[in-house]
């Protein structure tokens, strides 16, 4: 575990003038799962192909077991992709499609010579492969006689059929429907755990980044915005946009007065932060479950409910707070107009540094309409603009 | 009402009469006995035997399929290629280019056959005045050159690339470009890629292409008038007869005709129908 096996060092992608990606610097280790999360346009898929050998970085040097491979075409490297709209080939039904990549003769390292493989180990590792991905029976089938959830493990036993050192998954469970994509997200973890391989998983959905994987790398306008486990990403965002992005999160302006004392709306409140300017201003994330409601008396913030959601196991309920709407996932339920109080233990505050993502999120004020803006995005999986040349 | 429908198919009954009486007329006369094209003297295949026997005629014949044959597999394989690479081109370029490529299609045949023949007048004279000129002065020579084969192949070439493009880049376009990506990841070159998943894809277009092509070819007359030079293609040879004498063998060789262009177009049809059901029934599984 933990050796490094890709490195991307400063790599910058432009198409056209149009920088995509600006200075990526990323290791990724030996057998991990690693997420790229951002929303659209945000060079997740650029970053995924410049692994994958389908472009090569404007600047900057791809490594990969300690080897610049930048411009290796991908037919050359040790790495298979699973495509976002599957690019099963429709001519070809499963068993053929899977077989497709052992059936291309390869170069022996020591001969030089081109080897083809026997024909009976590759009806064996198709043969296994579909077992692994639970499509036994299927290998005489058309890919248009198939699900979209069986074309998916197609497309995963085709790519995973060649023994590659790293597997790309480029936004793999978009184009299913939320049942059939949390069964496969652990189908896809338990995979990747029995054959301990090398995950790098693309895409938009936080949930599912954080459920799966090991790293998360957060991406937006073609940087990288934070690195770290699922945990430190959620609990300690770096920036405004990673704690938006990721969950839901109230963000409110702050100045710290003390190491451990952060001020909101001019009153002062224990946090567990350290190590910033006497009096920095700072943006301050409260996480809506991390928020205690209390009596009005007993409260350190005073406010006014403006609208109850309920959402099964909770109620979304925002709070106008002198003008700041806030959203609160409480158990309790309180009724719009009543005045409430509200108490925040000190790790439930977290301090970040501004950035230029302050003051653009975090106040609930459209919460519906912000709602819906993220349903739409889950609905269809969506192209990278840039990526391809316009067509 | 009544009559109104009645009307209506007598109107059809009309246009259908015009339409194709003329060719009904050729076809039924190629099998008649005596010399006319009025009297009715009997079936027979005479025409056709001394059609079969016209050395000059059947000279004619080989022609017509050897250029439409070779001009059918060059441009088919010369334009699947170029549609591979304005697919790949950026739009501001490839837009164009396809208008360009439009030209041979919508220009008037009499001025395409005029523009080659004049062309090639003008390549063929610089030619053979360049050997005269070695021949006179170096003492060397080179073959000369002259209308014939190899023109006619080459004007044919000119208005078959147009339509193979026509037909094979909408089903580039239609392509899931990842299905490139994908067969290089798994290990093609590019150009094993090509062979092993862009030409299975866009075969349908490849094929209708060179039908399509090879229909051209065959039944062109203007652009071969004006280019064969010493050959002759059956269509030539045809208008050669008219002006000489109208003989029942003409309807004969025209009916041979007519019924090889309407086979290859019930072909072309039937094709398209098939692929139309296909991929409706493929649009409406998903």
């Amino acid at each position: 575990m933990s050796k490094e096996l890709i490195r991307l060092a400063n790599c910058t992608m432009a198409f056209d003038g149009e920088v995509v990606l600006d200075n990526i610097n990323l290791y990724i280790n030996d057998k991990e799962f690693l997420t790229l999360l951002g929303p659209s346009g945000c060079g997740k898929t650029t970053t995924l192909r410049i692994i994958g050998g389908f472009q090569e970085p404007t600047s900057g040097d791809v490594f990969f077991d300690g080897v610049r491979i930048n411009s290796i075409p991908p037919h050359k490297r040790a790495v298979n992709t699973v495509f976002q709209r599957y690019a099963l080939f429709p001519h070809l039904n499963v068993f053929e499609n899977i077989a497709f990549g052992l059936r291309i003769p390869k170069v022996d390292p020591e001969t030089k010579q081109k080897v083809k493989l026997p024909e009976q180990e590759i009806h064996d590792r198709v043969m296994e492969m579909l077992q692994v991905v639970n499509l036994k029976g299927f290998e005489k089938r058309r890919i248009t006689q198939l699900s979209g959830g069986q074309q998916q493990r197609v497309a995963i036993a085709r790519a995973l059929v060649n023994r590659p050192k790293v597997l790309l998954l480029d936004e793999p469970l978009g184009a299913l429907d939320l049942k059939l994509r949390k069964d496969m997200q652990n189908e896809l973890k338990r995979i990747q755990q029995s054959l301990g391989i090398t995950f790098i998983y693309v895409t938009h959905d936080q949930e599912e980044a954080l459920a799966m994987s090991d790293t998360v790398v957060v991406m937006d306008g073609g940087k990288i915005q934070q690195i770290g486990t699922p945990e430190d990403i959620y609990n300690e965002p770096k920036n405004a946009f990673v704690a938006d992005f990721i969950g839901e999160s109230n963000i409110l302006d702050g100045i710290m007065r003390a190491d451990g004392v952060v001020e909101i709306f001019n009153r002062k409140f224990q946090c567990l932060d350290k190590g910033f300017l006497p009096d920095e201003p700072v943006d301050v994330v409260i996480r809506p479950e991390d928020v205690d409601i209390v009596p009005e008396d007993q409260g350190q913030l005073k406010g006014t409910v403006t609208s109850v959601t309920f959402k099964g196991v909770h109620y979304d309920t925002i709070v106008d707070f002198y003008g700041f709407k806030w959203l609160i996932q409480t158990t309790d339920f309180c009724p719009v107009d009543s005045r409430i109080g509200i108490k925040i233990d000190p790790d439930g505050i977290h301090v970040m540094k501004k950035s230029q993502y302050s003051g653009m999120f975090g106040d609930y004020s459209s919460y519906s309409e912000e709602y819906d803006e993220i349903g739409d995005a889950t609905l269809e999986p969506e192209e990278e603009e840039g990526e391809r040349d316009e067509e | 009402m009544r009559q109104h429908r009645i009307g209506n198919r007598l109107f059809m009954a009309l246009v259908f009469l015009f339409l194709y009486a003329p060719i009904l007329l050729l076809v039924v006369f190629s099998f008649n006995a005596g010399g006319s094209n009025v009297v009715w003297e009997g079936f027979s295949l005479r025409w056709y035997q001394e059609l079969f026997q016209d050395r000059r005629m059947m000279e004619a014949v080989y022609t017509t399929l050897l250029v439409s044959v070779l001009a059918t597999l060059i441009s088919t394989v010369a334009g699947t290629f170029a549609s591979v690479g304005l697919y790949g081109m950026k739009k501001r370029w490839r837009e164009p280019i396809l208008s360009v490529n439009n030209i041979p299609i919508m220009n008037a045949d009499i001025v395409t056959g005029v523009a080659l023949c004049i062309f090639f007048v003008a390549v063929i004279g610089g030619w053979n005045d360049f050997v005269t000129f070695l021949e006179e002065n170096f003492r060397r020579t080179l073959p000369r050159l002259e209308m014939g084969f190899g023109t006619l192949l080459l004007a044919h070439l000119s208005f078959d690339i147009p339509y193979v493009i026509l037909n094979v880049l909408p089903k580039l376009r239609q392509m899931d470009s990842s299905l490139i990506d994908a067969a290089q990841d798994l290990g093609c070159t590019w150009m094993g890629a090509f062979w092993k998943v862009i030409v299975p894809e866009i075969k349908p277009g490849i094929v209708s292409g060179a039908l399509i092509a090879f229909t051209m070819s065959i039944d062109d007359f203007v652009i071969s008038y004006f280019t064969a030079g010493s050959a002759s293609t059956l269509s030539i040879e045809i208008y050669g007869m008219v002006r000489r004498r109208v003989s029942p063998e003409l309807n004969a060789v025209s009916t041979l005709l007519f019924v090889v262009v309407l086979i290859l177009l019930v072909i072309i049809n039937v094709r398209e129908a098939r692929q139309e059901k296909a991929l409706r029934r493929s649009t409406a599984r998903k």
